[in-house]
């Protein structure tokens, strides 16, 4: 196993891609495969079960050369590629929803631990009231728990940046767990053109593969995994700071290295996908709308629409949700008079979206007042269609002249 | 951009109906996107998926609301399911159903209907009322927005093999050859 090389040699071409119809699942399955992880752990949960069937099924034909365990329930199996991980072993799973949930205890340890293993979220709303369909409630309610966590808005997304992942994760400046989340029944499911990397340019990406002797446990180079810290005497204290600040750092190295490695997947593969924040159609615009996942290409058919109409919106879309991008949100800020902010969850604290909540926070930063207002919409598997974000964009428009701090809209509230 | 909503009820194939002709029409240099809708899907409840193609890349990855066309892969579905509701005017029915154009069930905004006995034909085939392959032949000759031999090539690279390949391809091509068109032409001009 590898960290990331970017000193590698850039061919000057891809080997030719080859085209394919597939859903967002399968999408993360291939992505899966072209990575090359040595060991897989699953339990399938709707919207995911798709996704590892796809995984099992590769490595039952033999495409896929990793282990695969068969795990009683989530908890193992993310404990079970902790074991992975430590032996030098590059792991992967996905879950979602309920299964995140039971999952917490090592998933909390997995970041801790600074474990690079890849978990692709296939977000599920939460329960209860019962529900099994799409939402990004499950990602949002992890999001402080210190994996870098980035969101897909396509199905090429979701194959390409599962493969960046691996690389991400396993950067010896990040050395962090990564999930990809993908929105659960519209991109989980939703089936379209993809292009599918050559084998031999992934591995090019990748770099030689050799045992991550970060994290690999070894007599002859022996490593204190999970000591007992804390407390309030001796060196308990500081030990711990010094894994949170550690913990931090990475989050904040993570950022340049996204940057860095989306780069360099471009270059390779002739793709560019916006690696912490997108602006579309922003220049110009007196105000903006702010979209999270696969709502985005609906919302940018209504920006051209509203254009067209002579609207002067655009929109900023986040990739890396975590960590926050605050530098690259603060440049897309300072273009705009006034800020919608379309969530797929509910931030029940505050009465407004997670991710509204967390952009009032950078709006801070920029020292200029800006209105803005939070819109929540696509719960459990609702739709946020063109017409919905048509609504965000009249709401939107209207705080250029009446900046007065009003409720979250609920769009589907009367659908 | 030409939008799709198939009906059907769970075990009929209107989901992997949807999947194979976005296959065909990605054979035929299209975009295509298709989305099934989310259920507690089983065996007999009706179902909904989803289909946009265009020459353009597609970007909205929503449910359909205002189709172009609507493929029924079920006789009975349209006695309890308002299959009609949003499509365009001027838009396309293509149906299941061993009935005469006078006793099916229709909108006003339907202008081209496709009549296909998919059920009576399936169980010749298949020995099953499994409509899907039917339906997209129906589909092909009633519309023209994909052509015969883009289903034919996608069925071949698809998960079918031998006996099961065989049986779909006769699906399609007498889905195809067996279904009569009518044009409602007060309807086409409204």
């Amino acid at each position: 196993m590898t960290t990331a090389t970017l000193e590698t040699p850039i061919q000057a071409k891809p080997a030719k891609q080859k085209v394919m119809l597939v859903e967002g699942n399968e999408a993360a399955a291939l992505g899966v495969a072209l990575a090359r992880p040595d060991m897989v752990a699953v339990y399938p949960i709707t919207p995911q079960s798709s996704l590892v069937e796809h995984v099992a099924k590769l490595i039952a034909d033999g495409k896929m050369d990793a282990d695969i365990v068969d795990a009683e329930g989530e908890h193992s199996v993310l404990s079970v590629l902790q074991g992975g991980a430590l032996a030098g072993a590059r792991t992967y799973t996905a879950t979602c929803g309920p299964g995140l949930a039971f999952m917490f205890e090592p998933y909390f340890r997995t970041s801790g631990m600074r474990l690079p293993i890849v978990m692709s979220i296939v977000t599920r709303d939460g329960i209860t009231p019962q529900s099994v369909w799409g939402g990004h409630q499950d990602a949002m309610t992890v999001r402080e728990v210190g994996w870098v966590q980035v969101y897909c808005e396509t199905v090429q997304e979701v194959l390409d940046t599962t493969i960046m992942a691996f690389k991400i994760a396993e950067h010896h400046d990040v050395m962090l767990p990564v999930n990809i989340c993908l929105d659960g029944n519209y991109l989980s499911y939703g089936t379209s053109r993809v292009e599918l990397p050559n084998q031999e340019d992934v591995d090019a990406f990748m770099g030689a593969k050799d045992v991550n002797w970060h994290v690999a446990l070894d007599p002859l180079r022996p490593m204190a995994v999970d000591p007992l810290t804390g407390g309030s005497g001796g060196k308990g204290p500081s030990t711990f700071v010094r894994y949170r600040k550690g913990q931090c750092k990475g989050m904040q190295n993570s950022l340049r290295v996204i940057e860095e490695i989306h780069e360099e997947w471009a270059q390779r593969f002739g793709r560019r996908f916006a690696p912490l924040v997108e602006e579309y159609r922003l220049d110009g615009a007196d105000y903006a709308i702010m979209t999270l996942g696969s709502m985005t290409g609906a919302a940018k058919d209504a920006i051209d629409e509203a254009r067209d109409a002579g609207r002067k919106v655009g929109l900023i879309k986040i990739k890396t949700f975590s960590p926050f991008p605050i530098d690259a949100l603060l440049k897309s800020f300072a273009k705009i008079q006034a800020l919608g902010v379309v969530d797929r969850s509910v931030g029940f604290r505050w009465n407004c979206g997670p991710m509204y909540q967390e952009t009032m926070g950078v709006l801070y930063r920029l020292g200029r007042h800006i209105p803005s207002m939070s819109f929540i919409g696509g719960l459990a598997g609702a739709d946020i269609t063109v017409g919905h974000f048509h609504r965000v964009i009249e709401a939107t428009e209207k705080l250029l002249s009446n900046p007065a701090p009003i409720e979250p809209v609920w769009l589907n509230e009367k659908d | 951009m030409y939008e799709v909503r198939f009906h059907g009820r769970g075990g009929q194939g209107a989901v992997t109906a949807a999947a194979m002709l976005a296959a065909a029409l990605l054979e035929e240099g299209k975009y295509a996107v298709s989305i099934p809708s989310f259920g507690f899907e089983r065996r007999g409840a009706p179902v909904v998926s989803f289909l946009r193609c265009s020459d353009r890349e597609i970007r909205q990855l929503t449910n359909i609301y205002t189709p172009d066309c609507l493929i029924c892969v079920d006789p009975t579905l349209a006695k309890t399911v308002d299959i009609f509701g949003g499509l365009k005017p001027g838009g396309t029915l293509v149906q299941a159903t061993n009935k005469p154009l006078a006793e099916v069930a229709l909108s006003p905004s339907v202008a081209t209907v496709g009549l296909c006995d998919a059920i009576g034909i399936a169980l010749q085939i298949f020995s099953k009322p499994i409509t899907n392959t039917l339906m997209l032949g129906a589909f092909a000759r009633t519309t023209g927005v994909v052509s015969l031999d883009a289903l034919k090539r996608s069925l071949e690279d698809s998960d079918f093999r031998d006996a099961g390949l065989k049986q779909n391809l006769l699906a399609l091509e007498r889905g195809y050859n067996e279904t009569a068109v009518y044009q409602i032409p007060q309807r086409a001009a409204a």
